[in-house]
């Protein structure tokens, strides 16, 4: 089989667990509604423009139903020794940590793109944008790349799914200041090469935590 | 008790020395700054700190490739006792930072302006987190493991802190730019001395740690042993 076939049979296999159980997908989703309607009446009391909170609320959710969503995923990887039984299977570490990736990937970005209409109706905005879809896939994918790893890691420690936001948030940030940076830019219409330092921060970060994890996930599972 | 001559003394000595000959040069021999007056000797202690911080988490970095490389409890030692001194002298650029910013530019903490502040935060909060995911690991081999892992994670954020200051607006002077320093010979010698000095201090603050957490190992096997019924 070659790299690809096997990340796809991995995602395959996580996109199967979950069509079957629900599990991660339906706590993202409802955590992520639960966190617009809190938002929403927080903020829509003392907030003049309500665009101008609007990047921030979005990625706060994202993050915060993303950490949830990863947590979940590993969560169950643990349940029965299945890490266990995937490790066993004739593939390199490597591609195990695409596939999760991939997967995770998958499952934030279902959600997310669900929660947009609702942001829209909710905060009055049309945030469905091209530039805007683009910048959320790219945030998505660095804050996937490097909590794939890192919730590895936490599922392992004695305080589980209290440990991933503590490791992963301080090492997240400069994706998500890129990331609000760049929507807000968008949302206030300035022009491109006013946003490209953003951009090319958010690219860059993306492919360093990438590499990284990929390289260092090998040391996470063995032992 | 006849005990002979340690490297450690060496060290314990040369840090004390230097460390009276700094603060004579910064306070003495240094000239004062035309604008900013005394304030401006902060900067010599400022800089050399923000400079052991990068340092010491830089050798974590170092120690942490090399722990999974060789798997030698040594370098798990090294990495964490440098992660250590890095937080703390991390901590006192920050502080002398702020007290130079808030007589330059009446705040103590501009965030808004000045991108850097935001990632020397993350900085400390990423090491923070380094520390508290070794206190929740039980298993010494897979603690080491994984602090070993977030410690190369972590260290992709430092160079960022350290070019963000050319990256955007910026508001924090820029000291030195590849055409030379704003700096007259007197100060630079000062500055460079300093930077000398602190990188001594952290070589025998490391060599101290590393040498405690040692002996707390030693202490921990003798533990074992006693409870095992003791034996040879």
């Amino acid at each position: 089989m070659s790299f690809w076939r096997k990340v796809l049979t991995i995602i395959w296999k996580d996109v199967v667990a979950e069509l079957r159980t629900k599990e991660i997908f339906s706590s993202m989703f409802v955590f992520a509604l639960l966190l617009i309607v809190i938002f929403n009446f927080s903020f829509d009391l003392r907030v003049e423009k309500v665009a101008e909170v609007v990047p921030g609320v979005l990625w706060v959710t994202f993050v915060f139903a993303g950490t949830l969503g990863l947590n979940r995923s590993l969560a169950l990887e643990m349940e029965d020794a299945c890490l266990d039984g995937l490790l066993l299977a004739p593939m390199e570490r490597g591609t195990i940590y695409f596939g999760k990736m991939l997967g995770n990937l998958i499952f934030i970005s279902i959600t997310e793109a669900l929660m947009l209409p609702i942001f829209s109706a909710v905060f009055d905005l049309n945030l469905i944008r091209p530039a805007l879809l683009l910048t959320i896939f790219l945030g998505t994918s660095g804050f996937a790349a490097v909590g794939t790893l890192l919730s590895t890691m936490a599922v392992n420690t004695r305080a589980r799914e209290v440990m991933l936001p503590v490791l992963l948030f301080p090492i997240i940030l400069p994706v998500v200041i890129s990331a609000v940076k760049l929507t807000t830019g968008i949302l206030d219409g300035l022009p491109w090469d006013s946003l490209a330092p953003w951009l090319r921060f958010l690219v860059g970060f993306d492919i360093i935590f990438l590499v990284i994890s990929y390289l260092t996930f090998d040391y996470v599972v063995q032992g | 008790m006849n005990r002979s001559f340690r490297p450690g003394d060496l060290l314990n000595w040369l840090s004390g020395l230097t460390m009276i000959a700094a603060l004579y040069m910064v306070f003495l021999y240094a000239p004062t700054e035309a604008t900013m007056g005394h304030l401006q000797r902060i900067f010599y202690f400022h800089v050399s700190s923000a400079w052991v911080g990068f340092f010491a988490f830089f050798v974590t970095l170092v120690a942490s490739i090399a722990y999974l490389a060789s798997r030698k409890r040594h370098w798990d030692i090294v990495s964490f006792s440098s992660a250590e001194i890095g937080i703390t002298f991390t901590a006192m650029s920050v502080i002398t930072g702020s007290i130079w910013a808030k007589s330059t530019w009446n705040a103590w903490w501009p965030w808004q302006q000045e991108p850097r502040l935001i990632l020397v935060t993350i900085l400390l909060l990423i090491y923070f987190s380094y520390l508290m995911l070794r206190a929740f690991l039980e298993d010494e081999e897979q603690r080491a493991r994984f602090a070993a892992v977030y410690g190369i994670v972590a260290f992709a954020s430092v160079p960022l802190t350290f070019w963000s200051v050319r990256w955007w607006q910026r508001l924090h002077p820029v000291i030195f730019e590849r055409r030379g320093a704003h700096l007259s010979r007197a100060m630079l010698v000062t500055f460079l001395f300093c930077l000398f000095t602190f990188t001594i201090l952290y070589f025998t603050l490391l060599l101290h740690r590393s040498r405690l957490a040692k002996l707390a190992d030693e202490v921990e096997g003798l533990k074992r042993r006693l409870h095992s019924g003791g034996g040879s």
